[in-house]
């Protein structure tokens, strides 16, 4: 067991003494106390241990303990052939899972000599940001709850349950898609795609309105996260940290821009970063702003997407999808933006194999997670609470 | 509200045995320690949330092992975590069941062959009441899986072991086969 | 090395000015550039210059690399050896990106920390170390991270057996 501090020991003093009392006060004999939060906690947004050290209500250090949730990722990329690996890549960030395939898949299409048709660029495209918008949605939902407001993760999922059904009839799942394959997509989408995803963007719109004003206007949820869990701009960068957690700390860094994949840089959209108006830049109500805001940019590229797709009469999206995927010998390190961060691949192929050498997993939550030691110091146990939330972790991405 | 429809005579007085009573009213108010682990604790919130709402089944989910009666593993178990399920497992007060949700918690899932790390289905270190097979399974899946539960807990009585009731809810189910055959014969057809 | 100037793309252009500098301060510790399309690299051949390396690396006016993106470990066992591949980057200041490989041992060998340099590197030689089991020097905390600390073997490695129990609960299939 580890020595832990012990605060001042007892001492007296006499402050004041007159004919008719004596007021003395004493030192409490304290020390600092060992708190487990987790495993298992509804606030933690999964399996994380965070071992806090608390001196009453404020937490010395809380150091998080990973690997709860360790399913060996690594490990299977070596033994199964590429195209098997997409549906692992789904289950490391459950919430973003077209996401996490659309960086894997672009990261092989590096090695290979193929070309993606563009019908299936915009249908990857329009995919994703639906999904960024229902991993964004879950975010701000659980990031309410944790804060005690009930209200606003049922409107949450409410709004989610549109995007799933949505993305069910395209792929056949509601959340662990495999659709977006080495070389192209798993099916072609249905014949009425353009019009129930425009219903869905006019649907959604003013949904989000209310979301904002109901809880990012908040006063007690603004009071709750104003000012708490500042990062500086220039730690951020040394620690890694990427998306909504890097523009939350005012650094306008959006991979969609500065390392721009598929098709986004045909597409017109801004990166919300927060100015110091409404927050102070780089606390919790920055980050959470960034997502909020982000939702509507996410719906501009859609529709502009939608626009831009073409259509094609009987449009086969596994045509140019290798008979075996065996891509050359040589290295890559490729990555996207999901609504978590950087979700970055690092391939090692040795040219004869249709496995993989070596393929790790840059996790995004992995990296914003490794700061946590240092936000935590001298803040009290619900402002941790707070952090956590705003830090929007998956366990699955975290421990892969 | 059909076993109080079906009982109140013209007096108001319901008849019933004791066993009927306190197996109502434990199944309609199954309170699960949501042991959300990974992908299926998603699922298992949006079947909580207002679209597939639990809680018009009186399934409210708490966060202490102390206050509930049926945990549902949703999610990966590892080995890191193995102990942990126990300790929950065994903090929970009788009579307490398991519902294995997803594929992880049933058999290891998609993880069983090259996951190290991966604890092979729940069942080797807790017993397990009902398996939800899916990855993830739907909401309909798991509100299927928790009227098994119902069910188990309605053939319960002061006199018959778990191991009896779960034998008999068995027999009581279709078999797989069965469904099977019949959706041959209609694609066939 | 270089080809004809239109077959190498801006982007391993940079990468290659990045690394005339280094070459220029520290000579023979780093290899030659590996001008390949997907991801150029060099290798540090002195490991014990590493650390040296990317301070310069950092901190020099013209490069700036102050964001490492990711730190994986590998295992080369025709070699006989273990390495790391560190990508780093520039932001807010340039461009440019590289990407620089550092190897050992594979029995007891050891790479110097960097996690004084960019903290991003704390967590990921962890997992390398809990991976791979190649020691980290001068790591403040260097233990498993997503193993159990009582896990036998180094999954990663091609010659790993997985342990037949663990606590008493079996572990293969």
């Amino acid at each position: 067991m580890q020595e832990l501090g012990k605060a001042e020991t007892n001492s007296t003093r006499i402050i004041r003494q007159d004919d008719k009392r004596v007021i003395i006060e004493k030192d409490l004999d304290t020390e600092y106390m060992v708190l487990s939060m987790g495993p298992q906690h509804p606030s933690t947004h999964g399996v994380l241990r965070l071992e806090c050290i608390t001196d009453g209500e404020v937490v010395v250090e809380a150091e998080p303990y990973l690997g709860y949730l360790h399913r060996c990722f690594e490990k299977h990329c070596e033994n199964v052939d590429y195209p098997g690996i997409v549906p692992y890549t789904d289950r490391m960030d459950y919430l973003a899972g077209i996401n996490s395939e659309l960086a894997f898949c672009i990261t092989v299409e590096k090695l290979l000599d193929i070309e993606i048709p563009r019908r299936v660029e915009f249908i990857r495209v329009i995919t994703a940001e639906l999904n960024r918008i229902a991993s964004h949605l879950v975010a701000i939902g659980t990031y309410a709850i944790d804060l005690g407001a009930f209200t606003p993760f049922l409107f949450c999922f409410r709004d989610r349950e549109h995007i799933l059904s949505l993305l069910e009839w395209i792929s056949g799942a509601r959340m662990l898609y495999n659709y977006i394959w080495i070389g192209g997509l798993a099916y072609d989408v249905p014949a009425d795609f353009k019009k129930r995803v425009a219903e869905f963007v006019t649907y959604f719109r003013p949904k989000a309105v209310e979301l904002f004003k109901l809880l990012t206007e908040n006063e007690i949820f603004v009071k709750r996260t104003y000012d708490i869990g500042i990062m500086p701009a220039d730690v951020a960068i040394n620690y890694g940290w990427s998306g909504p957690m890097l523009r939350g700390s005012g650094v306008r860094w959006d991979l969609r821009r500065n390392d721009p994949y598929s098709i986004y840089p045909e597409l017109d959209f801004n990166v919300p970063v927060p100015d110091g108006k409404f927050s102070v830049v780089g606390d919790c109500l920055s980050r959470h702003l960034v997502r909020a805001l982000e939702m509507e940019e996410s719906l501009r590229i859609i529709e502009q997407s939608l626009d831009k797709m073409p259509d094609v009469a009987g449009f086969d999206s596994r045509a140019l999808i290798p008979k075996k995927i065996r891509p050359k010998a040589g290295e890559v390190y490729g990555r996207a933006e999901n609504p978590r961060g950087e979700l970055g691949y690092y391939i090692v192929s040795d040219g004869k194999s249709t496995k993989p050498l070596r393929c790790k997993a840059r996790s995004s939550c992995f990296v914003n997670l490794s700061a946590m030691k240092d936000l935590s110091k001298g803040q009290l146990i619900p402002d941790l609470v707070a952090i956590i939330g705003s830090i929007d972790i998956v366990l699955g991405e975290v421990d892969r | 509200m059909g076993l109080l429809d079906a009982r109140i005579s013209n007096r108001n007085v319901l008849v019933t045995s004791v066993d009927n009573v306190m197996n109502w009213a434990r199944l309609s108010s199954l309170w699960p320690m949501g042991f959300g682990l990974a992908c299926c604790a998603i699922e298992m919130m949006a079947t909580n949330a207002s679209n597939y709402d639990l809680e018009r089944f009186g399934i409210f989910p708490r966060s202490s092992p102390r206050q509930s009666d049926l945990m549902i593993v949703a999610g990966t178990v590892t080995m890191k975590m193995a102990e942990r399920v126990v300790t929950l497992y065994e903090q929970m007060p009788e009579p307490r069941y398991v519902l294995s949700m997803g594929s992880c918690s049933n058999c290891g899932g998609p993880y069983w062959h090259h996951g190290y790390h991966v604890l092979k289905g729940v069942d080797r270190i807790i017993p397990v009441d009902v398996f939800v097979p899916g990855c993830p399974p739907r909401p309909e899946a798991l509100i299927g899986g928790l009227m098994k539960i119902q069910e188990l807990i309605r053939m319960e009585g002061l006199g018959i072991s778990r191991q009896d009731a779960l034998k008999k809810l068995a027999e009581k189910s279709v078999d797989p086969q069965q469904v099977i055959d019949q959706a041959r014969r209609v694609v066939m057809a | 090395m270089e080809e004809a100037g239109n077959l190498v793309s801006p982007a391993v252009r940079e990468s290659k000015a990045a690394w005339d500098i280094i070459r220029e301060r520290f000579g023979d510790a780093v290899s030659e550039f590996d001008a390949n399309p997907t991801m150029p690299f060099f290798e540090v051949l002195d490991v014990d210059k590493w650390i040296d390396i990317a301070l310069f690396m950092r901190d020099n006016s013209r490069m700036k690399f102050n964001y490492m993106t990711c730190l994986s470990g590998v295992d080369y066992p025709d070699e006989g050896r273990l390495g790391i591949v560190c990508n780093l980057e520039s932001i807010g200041h340039f461009t440019h990106r590289i990407a620089v490989k550092v190897k050992c041992q594979r029995d007891g060998g050891s790479i110097p920390s960097v996690s004084c340099v960019w903290h991003t590197a704390n967590w990921h030689e962890r997992e390398a170390y809990d991976m791979y089991g190649m020691v980290f020097e001068g790591h403040p905390d260097l233990r498993r991270i997503l193993c159990p600390e009582d896990w036998t073997g180094f999954p990663l490695r091609k010659d790993y057996q997985v342990q037949e129990t663990y606590h008493g609960i079996k572990v293969p299939y």
